[in-house]
């Protein structure tokens, strides 16, 4: 007991950051102590006190109701840039291996033509050929996202497909697409599973760091690199920007250690 | 003769996440100078730990934990890490069974085989080089000064367990310890290494502990024989009185359960039901006691001890223990197959077929290389008839099954099926065709889908092929096939090996086929197990009227299975012949060599040298020329296909011309 419990310590570590702030970003409206976006000029620049756990900024925002309603943005933007990047990613993948030939070429070879370029440089030059906001943020980030997902998942649909059990599938007259569906799928789907947790710290980061830049959120919408960007220039109010890159600390941090205990428990030769 | 090694009481226990695991459970047994001694068991036996505990290999969760190692006297078990550095590969060298990872992949052959001989302080670098030479020629290593600057990949597997063999040596070691070295090799490179084993206990008096799975090896190898059941050995003895009398059911189901070349064709061979028990859980008394037949009431009360039956036989059973015999083996052959009448037309006919696979080009203009996997293969397959086809690796058979089951194919000939052309079927036809026509493949584990129930697996075809009622249809198929209908819940990973095996075979038999493909169906079955399926499949062709076209590797599998035997060489028949005259007298050299590899005690051995020829040029000629003990000047000529008698046609110049030795 004791074992598992230090082989898989850290992963539940990670697995309650992760919920914690899940539960933050659900429960934000009732938890939050001032609206977000309430401005009290006269409030500017607190430092952290009873009234203001965390401070205000420099518009006399409450900077703890800003954190825990940035929570929903940055998860969000985390959460769908990932799903979204690997469903269309697994699909071009998979595809590409089943297709083979020319198709397989094709596939890979645009996956190879996003690849090349610096995925934040691309998503900055694309979030701002879209405009400002949130969702013109996300399908930038998609774009640049997939191609990961797409190459993982070819190499592991090629390993599949070699197996006896497709040609026994095969050989008992399955449609092409069910055994696409119902069998490769399922059997790539553990590796996808922990690439996505590994990620969503690292989406998350990325959405952060394009909000960081002005693009991502519009003002004056609470989001944590935003938040950072604000206070950037604001040395002796150190309260205003740390805060918030705790925030995006933990939560990348706990989907690591999420990902890394997945990643173990789901390697059959981890286990004895 | 002083004993080399002795082993008193050992225990090795891994301590698992579920529980400790008593792997080997106080084994004792001891070797002398130059002896030979095989240790046998299925898998799981705890054979390899026994060996791996000799040589202090393990890691943890596995521990020592009582018992006595003493080499020629030394406490091994109490040796430090660097006393164990010295002691390992200087005066005990292990040979592993997986020779490609075995050796280290970036590494040139030579400095493998000379590194301890420096590192043990025998010689200056130097002379080591020049000592390793000398071994890989000794090993049989063919050009062993270029072979030296090789890399490990570039070898086959049968030159890898040489020098394999060549690192192990190089020391001159008192004791090898070999762990099912010839496993994954052919038969006649099997013979190869076995002869060459023998050669080095004869020439340098090398003791060797030889570890395997198939009594034959043993056989034909050791002088003493250890046979390990559930950590613990049941019966020691030297090999010819174990083969020939067994003591423990164990060792008799074992000796009786290995088909071998002189059983009858289509013979049921005597299995035990039932599976090795639960390490986690031993029984209380006999440990094999749950699968025994001649169980008597202590069995189950009393763990026996290993007992002196005679000088030198040693036994762990009750029933045995006062001297006396266990019977011979009695079952019926099973019933005759229902067999087509004469002029009815072939269920499978297959003429001129021709597979070759293109290898990625070296380089962008570089014509792609061929690798010619079956060339101009003509077969007929008769409704109810078990055709064999058997085989060395890379000889074209695997890619004959997938052309056959037309998972590929051909690029030239012609496939015709219950009277329809199938060459060039695709999509929905082919579809169609798929339920008369099913494949069983050779890997259990890879060829169930390990994410799907197994009620699911065997329901899938049902419901795509829109059968009714797939529910009641799976839990017959289970019944049919020897399993519970209730297992249908569980998925693959919770069955053994051979009970995987019964699915696939459920899963053929799901669409009620007419014929079935088995690409190796048995050979990655413990031997037991083997006869197991192979009787259930003898059972399931005499009661549905199954043709098979069987692939494999093992002569006596495929005459136990078989009407008719079709020899492969080089992605072509060279014999085809009614079973039992093919094995009473064969006619093309390369069967006639086939036949005298197989292991089994007291046989004579052909050895053929060398290797088959690459598939990627075609020798002209006859492709067995090269290797062929009777090869002529004509053989460069493209041999004849000779009808020597009705129903047996021999590639070959000379049909007849090497006999088999008595």
């Amino acid at each position: 007991m004791r074992r598992r419990l230090r082989r898989y310590g850290l992963a539940w570590a990670g697995a309650a950051i992760v919920l914690a702030w899940l539960l933050v970003a659900l429960l934000a409206p009732w938890i939050s102590p001032y609206p977000p976006n309430a401005v009290d000029v006269t409030q500017r620049l607190l430092l952290p006190s009873a009234a203001h756990w965390l401070g205000t900024d420099i518009l006399g925002r409450d900077v703890l109701s800003r954190l825990l309603h940035g929570a929903r943005i940055s998860l969000l933007a985390g959460f769908s840039v990932v799903l979204l990047g690997a469903g269309i990613g697994t699909a071009i993948g998979i595809l590409a291996a089943w297709l083979r030939g020319w198709g397989e070429e094709a596939l890979m070879r645009l996956t190879d033509l996003v690849l090349c370029f610096p995925p934040i440089i691309l998503a900055l030059a694309l979030a701002a050929a879209l405009g400002i906001g949130t969702t013109n943020t996300i399908i930038a980030m998609l774009v640049v996202w997939w191609p990961k997902y797409a190459r993982l998942a070819r190499s592991l649909a090629l390993v599949q497909r070699s197996q006896e059990y497709v040609e026994a599938a095969t050989v008992l007259g399955l449609p092409q697409k069910r055994i696409l569906l119902r069998h490769i799928l399922p059997n790539i789907f553990g590796p996808i599973a922990v690439l996505c947790t590994l990620d969503l710290g690292i989406a998350i980061l990325t959405f952060a760091g394009l909000s960081f830049l002005g693009l991502g959120v519009v003002p004056p919408a609470a989001e944590w690199g935003s938040m950072v960007s604000e206070g950037r220039e604001l040395v002796e109010q150190w309260w205003v920007a740390t805060f918030p890159g705790l925030a995006i600390l933990t939560v990348v941090i706990g989907f690591n250690f999420l990902g890394d205990g997945l990643r173990d428990w789901l390697d059959p030769k981890a286990q004895r | 003769m002083t004993a080399i090694l002795d082993i008193r009481d050992l225990v090795t226990v891994f301590h698992t996440d579920r529980g400790p695991v008593r792997a080997v459970d106080g084994v004792s047994f001891t070797i002398a100078r130059g002896e030979t001694l095989g240790i046998v068991g299925e898998s799981g036996s705890g054979k390899s730990v026994t060996a791996q505990s000799i040589m202090r290999l393990l890691e943890p969760p596995a521990r020592i934990e009582a018992g006595q190692v003493l080499f020629e006297g030394r406490d091994v078990l109490a040796m430090s890490q660097s006393e164990l550095a010295d002691w390992r590969g200087a005066s005990a060298a292990m040979v592993f069974q997986d020779s490609l990872t075995g050796l280290n992949p970036v590494l040139r052959i030579l400095p493998q085989v000379s590194e301890h001989v420096v590192a043990h302080g025998r010689m200056a670098p130097p002379a080591a080089r020049r000592h390793g030479i000398d071994l890989l020629r000794r090993m049989g290593v063919a050009s062993p000064e270029r072979a030296a600057a090789a890399f490990p990949h570039q070898f086959s597997g049968g030159m890898r367990q040489r020098v394999m063999l060549a690192i192990g040596m190089a020391n001159e070691p008192s004791l090898l310890i070999a762990d099912e070295p010839t496993t994954a090799l052919d038969v006649t490179i099997q013979a190869q290494i076995l002869d060459l084993m023998a050669g080095l206990n004869e020439k340098f008096g090398t003791a060797i502990m030889l570890i395997s799975h198939d009594l034959g090896v043993i056989g034909s190898l050791c002088r003493r024989i250890a046979v390990m059941y559930a950590g613990e050995v049941v019966e020691t003895g030297p090999t010819a009185e174990v083969l020939a009398d067994p003591r423990h059911p164990y060792a008799w189901a074992l000796a009786h359960a290995v088909p071998r070349l002189d059983t009858p064709v289509t013979a049921r061979l005597p299995s035990i039901e039932g599976m090795p028990p639960d390490p986690l859980a031993m029984p209380r008394g006999c440990r094999f006691a749950p699968r025994c037949a001649h169980r008597i009431a202590r069995c189950d009360a009393e763990h026996p001890p290993l007992t002196e039956i005679a000088p030198g036989r040693s036994v762990r059973c009750w029933v045995t223990m006062d001297g006396r015999q266990l019977p011979p083996p009695s079952l019926p052959a099973a019933a005759a197959p229902p067999r087509a009448t004469e002029a009815e037309a072939p269920l499978l006919e297959a003429s001129d077929l021709i597979k070759h696979f293109p290898l990625p080009r070296k380089s962008l203009f570089a014509k792609p290389e061929l690798v010619h996997a079956v060339n101009g293969v003509s077969l007929q397959v008769a409704r109810g008839e078990s055709l064999g086809i058997v085989g060395e690796s890379g000889c074209g058979t695997s890619t004959l099954a997938r052309l056959i089951t037309r998972l590929h194919a051909p690029n030239a000939g012609n496939i015709r099926f219950q009277g329809q052309d199938i060459t060039a079927l695709g999509g929905e036809a082919l579809r169609a065709l798929r339920p008369r026509l099913q494949m069983v493949f050779q890997d259990p584990f890879a060829s169930l889908n390990p994410r799907m129930r197994v009620g699911q697996i065997l329901a899938e075809p049902l419901r795509v092929h829109g059968h009714a009622a797939p529910e009641e249809r799976v839990a017959a198929l289970l019944d049919m096939v020897g399993l519970n209908p209730a297992w249908a819940a569980r998925f693959p990973h919770e069955f053994s090996g051979g009970q995987r095996q019964r699915i696939s075979i459920a899963r053929a038999l799901a669409l009620d086929p007419a014929l079935i493909v088995a690409d190796e169906p048995v050979s990655a079955l413990d031997v037991n197990v083997q006869a197991q399926v192979l009787n259930l499949m003898l059972e399931l062709r005499a009661r549905l009227g199954l043709a098979f076209l069987f692939i494999a590797h093992d002569l006596a599998v495929v005459r136990a299975f078989c009407d008719r035997v079709a020899v492969m060489y080089l992605g072509r028949f060279v014999e085809e012949a009614p079973a039992a005259e093919l094995f009473a007298t064969p006619a093309h050299p390369y069967t006639v060599a086939l036949l005298s590899a197989v292991p089994e005690p007291g046989q004579r051995r052909i050895v053929l040298g060398g290797e088959p020829p690459s598939s990627l040029r075609l020798p002209q000629g006859c492709a067995f020329r090269a290797r062929c003990p009777v090869a002529r000047p004509i053989c460069a000529e493209p041999p004849p296909l000779v009808e020597i008698a009705p129903g047996r046609r021999v590639l070959c110049h000379a049909p007849g011309s090497l006999q088999k030795p008595r």
